[in-house]
C-alpha cells in the first residue's frame, strides 16, 4: 500500500468541489476562467490498431481506451497510482495474493455496474490464444499464476490466477511476488472489457452504437482513416469532474501538413516534423514541448557466432561504445532536447538513478583515447563492420555520423544497410546481423522493463547475451523491495560486457495550444486521461 | 458486342486466379510476417495465433480456404492489424471514397484536357497554344505529394477558405483539394494528348476534303475531327483510371480522406496478408472491368474494331 494513494486527498476533493464550480465556467481547483469551447483536437500518425484493450496495439490506440475504458488504478499528473475502479488493495503475507478493493458506483455506459467479474473475464481473454493478441505477453508481465500454461493453450483460461471473490473483490494470485504488480494494472491490456457487447457484436463490439465503456468517455464517431471522436460518458462514476466535453482524434498520416493544420487552427495539439523543433521554439515558443520518454535509443551486437568475430572480444565493443560521441547525436542531429545515453535505462525511469559508470564520468577526448587504448590492447587495428537499421532518415543520419566516428577514431571500416521494418526486424530476431540499431520503451513505470530485456531467457534478447550473474540478479529484483542496488549492479555488468551501446534517451516533442491546461507533464509515461484537460478562456 | 463481353469475362476468372496465386506466394516470400514487432512474441503464444488464423497451415491449402471463403461466402478475410474490421469492412468502407473522388477526378481531367488540347491543337502556335503547353509542362513537374501540402498551405492556412483534410461524408469542400492534387497532372497528359492527336487528324485527308467541300470550320472539328482524335485518349483512360485508385495513397496520406489508397502500402509494410490479397484482388477485377469498358467504347467509336 505504500505511496500507492498518495493524491488520494487531493482527487477526493477535487471530486467534492467540481460539480459546484464547474457549473459557474471556472476550473474547481485553479479558479481559472474556463473556456466556452471544451473540445479537444489532435492529430494521430496512423489508423487506430483497434480499440478493444486486449487488442489494440500501438501507443495511439492506447491513448484512446485510456479515455474509454478505467482499470484498476489511473495515474495522477506526476504518475503516482490513484484509485481507478478499485479504491485500495491488500497484500497477502508472502505477497502473492492481491485482494482488491472495487468501488459500488461505477458503471458502464449501458448503466450495467462494473464488477470484479469484468476484470476476470478480460484478463483470462488478454491471456487465451484464443484471442489472438499480440499484447497477450503482458499476462506474463504480471505474472499472474498460470499465465504461461493458459497462453500456450496447455491450460484452460479459467486456471489463470484471477477470480472474483464478490461483485466488488477481486483476487489476484501471483507466480511470484511482484513488488510492483499494482503498476502494471495502469496497462490498457488490464482493463475490464463487457463480455455481454463482445458476446453479441463480435468483433464489432468497438463500433459506436455497439461500443460499452466504463471510462469517462464513449466512442460516438468513427470514420477509417479519417476521425474518431469520443464524448463524456454520462455513466462515468467521477462524470462530474470532467471537464472536455469532445475528444477528436483525427488521423493525417503526414507530419507537415499536420503542422499546417495545427497552424491553421484545426487542431490543438500535434507532433513536430523532424528538423523543424529549433526553428518551431523560436517562433512558437510557448506552444512547443518536450518532455522526457522511457525509451532508449541503441545499437545491439551480435554475440553469436553468426555476428562478426572481432565482436566477440568485449574490448572492441567497450571501444565501440567508448568512441561514440553521444553529445554530436543529440546536439547536432537530432537538436530536440534528447540526452545522451550511457545506461540502458532512461534516467526518468521511477526509482532508478543511472550508475556512475566510467563512461559517464569521461570527458569524449578521455573516452576517446580509452577507446583506442582498449583497440590496441584488443589487438585490433581497424576490421570491417556492418551496421544495420531499419529505414528512416533519422537512423540514417546517425549510422552515419557513428560509422564516420568509428571510421576516424578507430579505424573500422563500416557498411551501412538499410532494411524495411518487417525484414528488418526478421533479421535481428534470427541474429542475421552484426550490428544493429534498437529503440526500446518501457511498458510500465520500473528500470525492469527495460532490464528484463537482457536475461538470457528473454525473447527480445536480439544480442544473445548471456551472463548467468546478470540473470540472477534480475531473478533477484523481482522480490526485493531495494531494486535500486541490484539494478545498479546490472547496469554495471552491462557496461562492462558492451552487448549493447546505449546511444541516447528519447524525448517527446509536440506542439500544443497554450489554452490547453492539465497536461500531466510530469508523468514520464505520457499516459494521458483527457478528463484532466481543461481549456481556458483567453 | 455480346460475344466479346462473354469471351472477356471468360478470360478474366482465370487471369484473377493467376493474381491471386502470385500475389499471396511473393507476400508470404517477404521475411517477417504480421506478428513480427519490435517485442516479438514467444514461439508457442505465436504458434497459437498463427493457428487461430490459419497461418501455420502450407501455403497451398492457404490459398484454397483463401479462396474457398471468398467463393462460398463472399469473405475476403480477417486484417491481422486492424483487429476490429475484416477486410470486407475496409473495402466498404474506403471503396466508396476513392470511387467518389476518382470520379470527379476523371470528370475534371477530361472536362479541362480535352477542351484545352482541341484549343491548342486548333491555335496551334499561337500564345493560345503556348499557354496551354506551358500550363501541362508545369502541371507534370508538380507531382501530387508536392502540390497536396502546397494547396493546404494557400487554401488552408493563408487563405482559410478549405479544411486543411478529412472527408466529412463527401462534402464539396473536402474534395476539392484532392480532386485537384490527383487531376492535374492526368489533366496535362490529357492536353498533350489530345493537341497532338487533333493536329494529326487536322492534316488527314478527310479533314481536306471536308474543308474542300467548303463545310464551316465549326463542323469539321465537331462533326469529323473530334471523335478520331479522341482515340488515343479513351485508350489512355483506362491506364489512368488505375492509376487513379492505386496512386491515391499519396492523396489517402496527406488529405486523410479516408479512401483505399493508404492500404496499398501499409497492408503490404504491417504483412497485413489478407488486406493486401483484398485490395489487389480489387484493384485486378476494377482493371479487367474498366479495360473491357474501354474497348467497348472503343468498338462504339470505331466500327472497324469490332
Amino acid at each position: 500500500m505504500k505511496n500507492v494513494f498518495k493524491s488520494f486527498a487531493v482527487a477526493s476533493t477535487i471530486a467534492l468541489s467540481a460539480s459546484l464550480a464547474w457549473a459557474a465556467g471556472t476550473h474547481p481547483i485553479t479558479g481559472e476562467a474556463l473556456a466556452d469551447d471544451q473540445t479537444f483536437t489532435y492529430r494521430v500518425l496512423d489508423e487506430a490498431s483497434s480499440y478493444d484493450p486486449q487488442l489494440l496495439e500501438d501507443v495511439d490506440s492506447s491513448k484512446i481506451a485510456r479515455d474509454l475504458f478505467e482499470g484498476l488504478y489511473n495515474q495522477d499528473s506526476q504518475g503516482n497510482l490513484i484509485p481507478g475502479v478499485a479504491l485500495s488493495h491488500t497484500v497477502s503475507d508472502d505477497k502473492t495474493v492481491y485482494t482488491f478493493k472495487l468501488r459500488d458506483n461505477a458503471k458502464w455506459s449501458d448503466g450495467k455496474p462494473v464488477t470484479a467479474n469484468d476484470f476476470v473475464y478480460a484478463w483470462r481473454r488478454l491471456a487465451d490464444p484464443a484471442t489472438g493478441s499480440a499484447y497477450q505477453w503482458y499476462i506474463n508481465v504480471m505474472g499472474v499464476k498460470n499465465n504461461g500454461p493458459v497462453s500456450d493453450g496447455s491450460m484452460n483460461p479459467s486456471e489463470l490466477g484471477v477470480v472474483a471473490l464478490d461483485d466488488h473483490t477481486l483476487q489476484v494470485t501471483l507466480e511470484q511476488p511482484l513488488p510492483y504488480f499494482p503498476l502494471t494494472t495502469i496497462h490498457t491490456s488490464a482493463f475490464p472489457t463487457p463480455q455481454w457487447a463482445i458476446e453479441a457484436h463480435g468483433n464489432e463490439w468497438t463500433r459506436p452504437g455497439n461500443i460499452v465503456t466504463n471510462g469517462a468517455y464513449i466512442m460516438t464517431e468513427y470514420v477509417a482513416n479519417e476521425r474518431s471522436v469520443r464524448e463524456r460518458n454520462p455513466m462515468y462514476w467521477n462524470n462530474d469532474d470532467t471537464i472536455i466535453e469532445k475528444v477528436t482524434a483525427l488521423v493525417i498520416n503526414d507530419e507537415n501538413v499536420a503542422l499546417t493544420r495545427y497552424m491553421a487552427g484545426e487542431l490543438d495539439q500535434t507532433d513536430i516534423p523532424s528538423g523543424q523543433f529549433n526553428r518551431l521554439q523560436q517562433s512558437n515558443p510557448d506552444e512547443t514541448v518536450v518532455v522526457p520518454e522511457l525509451c532508449t535509443y541503441y545499437y545491439t551486437i551480435n554475440l553469436t557466432e553468426s555476428g562478426n568475430p572481432a565482436l566477440q572480444d568485449v574490448r572492441v565493443r567497450q571501444a565501440l561504445s567508448y568512441a561514440i560521441d553521444r553529445d554530436i547525436i543529440t546536439k547536432n542531429i537530432l537538436q530536440a532536447g534528447q540526452k545522451p545515453a550511457y545506461a540502458f535505462t532512461p534516467e526518468a525511469t521511477a526509482g532508478f538513478t543511472p550508475p556512475a559508470t566510467p563512461m559517464a564520468s569521461l570527458t569524449q577526448a578521455e573516452r576517446d583515447a580509452k577507446a583506442k587504448e582498449l583497440m590496441a590492447a584488443a589487438g585490433v587495428d581497424g576490421f570491417d563492420l556492418e551496421l544495420m537499421y531499419n529505414t528512416s532518415e533519422s537512423h540514417k543520419k546517425i549510422a552515419i555520423a557513428i560509422s564516420q566516428m568509428w571510421k576516424q577514431k578507430l579505424g573500422v571500416n563500416v557498411t551501412l544497410t538499410n532494411l524495411e521494418w518487417k525484414t528488418y526486424l526478421d533479421a535481428r530476431g534470427a541474429q542475421n546481423y552484426q550490428i544493429a540499431r534498437a529503440g526500446w520503451c518501457g511498458d510500465y513505470n520500473e528500470a525492469s522493463t527495460f532490464l528484463d530485456l537482457v536475461g538470457s531467457e528473454s525473447g527480445y534478447n536480439d544480442a544473445k547475451y548471456n551472463n548467468p550473474k546478470v540473470d540472477e540478479l534480475l531473478a533477484q529484483a523481482k522480490v526485493s523491495d531495494d531494486t535500486q542496488p541490484i539494478y545498479t549492479e546490472i547496469e554495471q555488468i552491462l557496461a562492462q560486457d558492451a552487448p549493447i551501446i546505449p546511444i541516447y534517451q528519447y524525448t517527446a516533442n509536440f506542439l500544443m495550444k497554450t489554452n490547453v491546461k492539465g497536461w500531466p507533464y510530469d508523468n514520464v509515461e505520457q499516459n494521458i486521461y483527457s478528463r484532466d484537460l481543461y481549456k481556458v478562456a483567453e | 458486342m455480346l460475344n466479346m463481353i462473354i469471351r472477356r469475362t471468360a478470360v478474366a476468372l482465370p487471369t484473377l486466379l493467376i493474381l491471386v496465386i502470385v500475389t499471396f506466394v511473393l507476400m508470404h516470400a517477404a521475411p517477417g510476417g504480421p506478428f513480427t514487432s519490435e517485442k516479438p512474441l514467444p514461439p508457442q503464444v505465436l504458434a497459437n495465433i498463427e493457428a487461430k488464423y490459419g497461418l501455420n497451415e502450407p501455403l497451398y491449402k492457404q490459398i484454397f480456404m483463401y479462396l474457398k471463403g471468398i467463393v462460398t461466402e463472399f469473405d475476403l478475410g480477417p486484417s491481422y492489424v486492424y483487429k476490429d474490421r475484416t477486410v470486407n469492412d475496409i473495402i466498404a468502407q474506403g471503396l466508396p471514397v476513392t470511387l467518389t473522388y476518382g470520379a470527379w477526378v476523371i470528370v475534371v481531367m477530361l472536362a479541362v484536357g480535352v477542351p484545352l488540347g482541341i484549343i491548342a491543337a486548333i491555335k496551334q502556335n499561337t500564345w493560345i497554344d503556348y499557354v496551354a503547353v506551358g500550363f501541362s509542362i508545369l502541371a507534370d513537374l508538380l507531382p501530387n505529394f508536392i502540390m497536396g501540402p502546397i494547396l493546404i498551405l494557400i487554401f488552408t492556412l493563408w487563405l482559410g477558405w478549405l479544411p486543411g483534410g478529412g472527408w466529412n461524408g463527401g462534402q464539396w469542400e473536402y474534395m476539392v483539394m484532392p480532386v485537384i492534387a490527383l487531376a492535374t497532372s492526368y489533366m496535362a497528359s490529357i492536353t498533350r494528348l489530345t493537341r497532338s492527336s487533333m493536329l494529326e487528324v487536322l492534316r488527314s485527308n478527310f479533314i481536306r476534303t471536308a474543308r474542300a467541300k467548303g463545310l464551316p470550320e465549326r463542323t469539321i472539328i465537331l462533326r469529323h475531327a473530334l471523335k478520331p482524335a479522341l482515340m488515343p485518349v479513351i485508350s489512355y483512360l483506362s491506364p489512368v483510371f488505375v492509376y487513379v485508385i492505386t496512386g491515391s495513397f499519396i492523396v489517402d496520406a496527406i488529405f486523410s480522406t479516408g479512401g483505399l489508397g493508404t492500404y496499398f502500402t501499409n497492408a503490404a509494410f504491417n504483412r497485413d496478408y489478407a488486406v493486401m490479397m483484398g485490395v489487389t484482388l480489387l484493384t485486378g477485377g476494377l482493371t479487367i472491368l474498366f479495360n473491357l469498358f474501354v474497348d467497348l467504347l472503343y468498338s462504339w467509336i470505331d466500327p472497324q474494331i469490332r
